[in-house]
């Protein structure tokens, strides 16, 4: 059985400097955005789901579990967030926690009912909880069903940031995908990481090693979920809404495109995924659904012709990790 | 009580699209070793053939349940040789998004030409009106919806467990190499189940047409459901399939009557409850 990603260069003093390199590029590139020209609402919202895609890959890339209800981390930590901030006039940085705690207990919740199954019964459970979810938040009365929750006042970040102010938003959002990004970065390459590749690649094996695979995936599976929650309630600020689309199955999928796109088990290829379907997304927004027809394009295309996805060619390609 | 019967009756009728919904995604996995994301899209196919048939060619209900299954079968089996073949050997996952990213391209096209709203199918002469059974009245259509889909369901248990050729099938699924080695084509064998597969959900679409009518969506929510049966249910046995697929049909229609709030979300509530309580599925095997 081949593996998702086959071609995982080991961590080697080169490695991580090429990484760290072309970390320091992007973070400078993404510092100064609001100086180009570059409309930085479209820049934010591509961060809040590039870091929704990198959590999605911590489980996909490193623990080989293809989560398809990512949707409900950032629907959960967006209703949460808007609710605490519009309802309980709560400061954005409690906002922000309390979103993130609610899709961390999520994340409990559904890790521990995912987990006992592997492989494709592991998606069709993530896709029928986030589903289960979505009722749910149709019906619930705190949702606003159909009409979601609306003009959410942004306020001031500590007391003192201004978030209304876009450039302030802007750096803001940019830290928050940056702290996240490395996050997410370290702990593929802790010792923690290091047990979920083994995972990936013979959980018998690691199981006749002695790891407790279960609590590895559980655990991942938790990190995973809050980190998504955290950029569903960075969204809140960027879009002020929170609504019945973000906890859709579509967006699980589209959070999977991102991935695919991008290259599964890269570093940096969510981050370019979620770039390039959200230009995609906005140039065409004037095609109507043709724009899931050429999603599932995509889909197909990546699958059959290019798994590495961009980011995993060009990597393959330069024999660097990236 | 009218109301009880009448739900159990719309549970019974869901439950036969999910029975042949989960049987059809049972065999194609056992043969294919993918989760066919399709399949909804595929059950939508089917009931726009017979609007087709019906709209544009004048062609008549009773010869749709026939062309339908075997137009959208075609149609999968090309899918199969020219896309889904390719996966064999890879991680299953990629079978998933292959056929996530089909129902993608089907369903967007069919909304793109006919939006979201529904297309009205009328129910055939022959099947018009009602019978009174003393304690319900019982449109008659929708008895035959599920006389018939227990018939197909039957049927084809009776061609995998007892004919020769389901003996080849099962075999082929247990080890295709040794299979081949007997000389019998299983390339051609996983072209045909993955037909086979596909046509019973077009079937359940055409069924479904004049309850429901005929919208682009109307598999997209479904198979998600289909999916949960299938946790439920495990896709180890074909006759498990059936059982759990009516079984959780009426626990739904139950649902209606007694809390209708949870209607939505009782087969999803029960998939967590089983998972919690039997991990394997109710039938399956540990996969």
């Amino acid at each position: 059985m081949s593996t998702l990603t086959d071609d995982t260069i080991p961590v080697t003093p080169r490695a991580m400097r090429d990484e760290m390199i072309v970390f320091a590029v992007m973070a400078l590139l993404l510092a100064i955005v609001p100086f180009s020209g570059i409309y930085p609402f479209f820049v934010m919202q591509a961060l809040c789901f590039a870091l929704l895609a990198c959590a999605f890959n911590l489980l996909i890339g490193y623990g080989g579990l293809l989560s398809f209800g990512h949707a409900m981390f950032l629907g959960t930590a967006g209703y949460v967030s808007a609710h605490a901030l519009k309802v309980w006039a709560l400061p954005p940085e409690l906002g922000i926690v309390v979103g993130t705690a609610a899709a961390a207990l999520l994340g409990l919740v559904t890790g521990y009912i995912s987990i006992k199954r592997q492989g494709i019964y592991f998606s069709m459970i993530t896709l029928a909880l986030s589903q289960l979810l979505y009722f749910i938040y149709l019906q619930a009365p705190f949702t606003h069903g159909e009409d979601g929750i609306q003009g959410i006042p942004q306020g001031h970040l500590f007391g003192i940031l201004d978030l209304s102010k876009p450039t302030v938003l802007y750096y803001v959002v940019m830290v928050g995908f940056l702290a996240g990004f490395l996050l997410i970065y370290r702990t593929i390459n802790s010792p923690f990481g290091e047990v979920l590749k083994s995972i990936r690649e013979n959980e018998q094996r690691a199981i006749s090693l002695g790891y407790k695979t279960d609590q590895y995936k559980l655990l991942a599976f938790i990190l995973s979920g809050t980190i998504a929650g955290f950029a569903g309630s960075l969204k809140v600020f960027v879009a002020q809404n929170a609504s019945l689309t973000d906890v859709h199955w579509s967006m699980s999928g589209e959070i999977v495109l991102m991935t695919l796109v991008g290259g599964l088990g890269t570093i940096f290829g969510p981050v370019v995924g979620a770039f390039v379907i959200i230009a995609m997304q906005q140039y065409l927004a004037g095609f109507g659904q043709w724009v899931t027809v050429i999603q599932g394009v995509i889909f197909v295309a990546c699958v059959l012709l290019f798994r590495r996805g961009l980011v995993g060619e060009l990597a393959h390609f330069l024999r660097r990790s990236l | 009580m009218q109301a009880l019967y009448a739900q159990l009756l719309v549970g019974l009728i869901n439950g036969s699209f999910y029975a042949l919904l989960s049987l059809g995604l049972a065999v194609i996995f056992g043969m294919l070793n993918i989760i066919n994301f399709a399949h909804g899209a595929l059950y939508m196919m089917g009931a726009f053939v017979a609007y087709f048939l019906l709209n544009l060619g004048g062609i008549n209900y009773w010869w749709a349940l026939i062309i339908a299954p075997v137009v959208v079968g075609v149609f999968g089996m090309i899918l199969e040789r020219t896309m889904l073949q390719w996966l064999a050997g890879l991680d299953h996952l990629y079978g998933l998004l292959l056929t996530f990213g089909i129902a993608l391209i089907v369903q967007g096209v069919f909304q793109n030409y006919f939006g979201s709203s529904g297309l009205p199918y009328s129910i055939p002469d022959q099947l018009k009106g009602g019978m009174n059974l003393g304690f319900m009245f019982l449109p008659i259509y929708r008895g035959w919806v599920v006389i018939f889909s227990l018939v197909v369901c039957i049927a084809t248990w009776f061609l995998i467990e007892k004919t020769q050729l389901g003996a080849y099938l099962r075999a082929a699924t247990e080890n295709p190499t040794l299979v081949r080695a007997f000389g019998i084509n299983v390339p051609r064998m996983i072209t045909l189940t993955y037909g086979l597969g596909v046509g019973l959900a077009a079937l359940a679409g055409v069924l479904s047409a004049p309850i429901n009518q005929v919208r682009p969506l109307m598999g997209a929510d479904l198979i998600i459901v289909v999916f949960a049966v299938v946790v439920i249910g495990g896709m180890g046995s074909i006759m498990g399939s059936i059982i759990t697929g009516f079984a959780l049909g009426v626990i739904e229609g139950l649902t209606k009557y007694f809390y209708p709030e949870a209607s939505n979300t009782v087969v999803f509530v029960l998939m967590v409850l089983v998972l919690l309580v039997k991990p394997t599925g109710l039938t399956g095997r540990a996969a």
